[in-house]
């Protein structure tokens, strides 16, 4: 059983609108994400997404770059991810998926960063570079853990590629909702109800999240209102950038109450 | 090497262990579109014909064969034959690729293309089939090589692409590549991504190859007419690794043939600063395909090094880690100076000046040709020529002043 995906069906059968932030570990400090990633859990996130900083992160955008730039010049190793996550777990009860690009995971050993993962009490991981067809080692760890894995819906995938997409996640299915990297945009793509609607059609009961250019409290309500959480990344970082924990906090609780 | 009658099958996603998609989702129909259109083209016979055509009139294929007895001298009693891949249109070896890459975009229907470039040789040639073609054209190129490389700037410009200088990261060819990947991500329905190496996601590696597999297809043919033997051993340069596998491929079931690609040793082979992913790399994956690249212990990419820019990239293509665990081929250092040596020593002895790439290759041969027994032959691809590096070896030998 999932968790994450506990957290989403409750609020979805309490028609409570469900809000996925992500924050980078090692950002700006490692102490400093800590405290954010808590602050964002206790001000509403219902799910944490923790990232992994990454050399070459070419799904993100210019925000984010930046962000997991500056944590990997201040010094932030992948062994540090397993005591940030154990001291967010510890201090929250927000499930907390990992997103990581393949390469750091490759190295670390697959079965040595699930195991890791679990232990510290991590509940899945998403990975924006590895599609199933890829992943046979980390489907059998991941099952053998019951970890979460979240893979990728995009509005270009195959109706076949959408159902092995939901098949295969578990915890939720990251549907993205324009052809494009991370980042705030104005215009929510009407595609995302598209993408949605064909991984739904696959028959899964996997909760389905749409990310990717999610920037106000309207359009969190409005994925809400066809999908099962919204994902939101870029502005968190702005906000951290804004004002600090203060404004981080803040705008959390205005993306999660506006929506209401 | 009980397979070796088979190597040249070699079709993709995998290469032994290496190569396969690490992308993300949003490009995976992008590159079964590709996928699906290059094998439907490369069983269509007007494809064939209309590459062959362009080759013939437009690159000026084939291109020749030139023995070079008096360099040859510098590397023992050996024979020394250069495939002149300078001699093609744009200067080098990547127009043979970019043609057959821009032939594909107009039969999928597509109006604008991107590349990445680090010395801006794939960026003038994909800017040239992009004016010869009609389409618009993109090059991302890191900040620092655009300004190495302001003339290549320059040549795009006039071509009619638009030149993006990329800013993040080490803000080089490895850059270039993830902005382009990323506009790709947010472009695909309209834009192919004009990938200019056997690296990348499939079908990249294995269509690249095919493209320029003409190299060693020429040259066997070349060797077999003009001389009646083939060569005891094929050399080139290894960045990423396509015109070594251009020449490589055709010969990869001749067992007598040894295959020797030589890396960018930088600064010494035991330094931190050099691009011999090969000789020093570990397995990962970058770019959307597992093969050999130089990394920390935590997977972060490391930035490479190398006087040539078009050698300066920490990746390579999957094959040729298939084709060096399987010990087909061995893949050496060559440092900086050893290059700019060799390139002297080319234009001194021949009268034909090579790209500092290319001077990779040639140091290898002076470097190792004397281990070969006496009246051996070497085939050099000569991929490229010179005349772009001229300010950087004009400021190595003092012609030029040093800054």
């Amino acid at each position: 059983m999932s968790k994450t995906a506990d957290v989403l069906n409750e609020l979805d059968s309490k028609n409570e609108p469900a809000l996925i932030g992500y924050f980078p570990a090692g950002f700006p400090t490692l102490d400093a994400s800590i405290a954010a990633c808590i602050a964002m859990c206790e001000a509403g996130v219902d799910v944490l997404e923790l990232g992994v900083p990454y050399s070459d992160p070419v799904m993100d955008g210019l925000v984010i770059q930046e962000a997991t730039e500056q944590a990997l010049s201040n010094g932030f190793k992948l062994k540090d991810l397993f005591p940030a996550l154990r001291a967010i777990t510890a201090a929250v009860k927000t499930p907390v998926l990992v997103m990581s690009y393949w390469n750091p995971i490759l190295q670390y050993g697959v079965e040595k960063f699930a195991r890791d993962l679990k232990d510290a009490g991590g509940a899945g991981l998403i990975t924006p570079d590895l599609i199933p067809d890829e992943a046979k080692q980390w489907l059998d760890i991941s099952d053998e853990l019951d970890l979460d894995r979240v893979f990728l819906a995009t509005p270009s995938s195959s109706k076949e590629r959408l159902a092995t997409s939901a098949n295969l996640s578990r915890g939720f299915v990251y549907a993205v909702s324009t052809m494009g990297i991370t980042g705030a945009r104005e215009d929510l793509d009407r595609k995302a109800r598209d993408v949605v609607a064909g991984v739904k059609d696959s028959g899964t009961s996997t909760p389905v999240c749409v990310g990717i250019g999610i920037s106000t409290a309207a359009q969190v309500a409005e994925v809400n209102s066809y999908a099962d959480g919204a994902i939101v990344g870029s502005l968190f970082i702005k906000a951290y950038l804004a004002g600090g924990i203060a404004v981080l906090s803040s705008t959390v609780t205005e993306l999660k109450s506006g929506s209401k | 090497m009980s397979e070796q009658t088979n190597l040249r099958s070699q079709e993709g996603p995998y290469f032994g262990e290496y190569g396969g998609r690490f992308v993300p989702e949003s490009l995976i129909a992008a590159l079964d579109e590709l996928d699906a259109t290059y094998k439907t083209a490369k069983a269509d016979p007007s494809f064939a014909a209309e590459l062959a055509e362009l080759n013939k009139t437009y690159v000026g294929r084939p291109s020749i064969i030139t023995e070079v007895p008096k360099f040859a001298k510098l590397a023992g009693d050996i024979r020394v034959f250069l495939k002149r891949e300078d001699l093609n249109h744009t200067g080098s070896h990547k127009i043979n690729n970019v043609i057959g890459q821009a032939l594909l975009a107009k039969r999928m229907g597509k109006r604008r293309i991107i590349a990445e470039t680090g010395a801006g040789q794939h960026g003038v040639a994909s800017a040239t089939a992009a004016a010869l073609f009609g389409l618009e054209c993109v090059v991302y190129m890191g900040e620092v090589d655009t300004q190495r490389q302001a003339l290549n700037v320059a040549r795009m410009q006039l071509l009619g692409a638009t030149v993006i200088p990329v800013t993040t990261g080490s803000r080089t060819l490895k850059d270039a590549i993830n902005e382009a990947l990323r506009d790709w991500v947010t472009n695909v329905e309209d834009t192919h991504y004009l990938l200019g190496t056997v690296a990348g996601p499939h079908p990249f590696p294995t269509m690249v190859r095919d493209f320029h597999s003409i190299i060693g297809i020429e040259s066997r043919q070349q060797m077999l007419d003009d001389y009646g033997f083939l060569p005891d051993v094929l050399a080139a340069c290894v960045g990423g690794g396509s015109n070594a596998i251009g020449l490589f491929h055709a010969f990869l079931d001749d067992a007598s043939v040894k295959l020797w690609g030589f890396e960018a040793a930088g600064e010494g082979i035991d330094t931190p600063r050099h691009a011999a992913t090969l000789s020093k790399g570990k397995v990962g994956v970058l770019h959307g395909a597992k093969s050999y690249m130089l990394q920390d212990e935590d997977g972060q990419t490391v930035e490479s090094h190398s006087i040539s820019a078009g050698l300066d990239y920490p990746g390579v293509g999957p094959e040729h880690a298939w084709l060096k665990d399987i010990s087909r081929a061995e893949y050496f250092g060559i440092t900086d100076d050893q290059a700019m040596q060799a390139l002297k020593a080319l234009s001194q002895t021949e009268g034909i000046i090579p790209a500092i790439e290319t001077a990779h290759a040639l140091a290898g041969v002076i470097e190792y040709g004397h281990n070969l027994p006496a009246g051996s032959s070497i085939l050099v691809n000569l991929s490229g020529r010179g005349d772009k590096d001229m300010e950087t070896v004009g400021k190595y030998f003092g012609f030029l002043g040093s800054n």
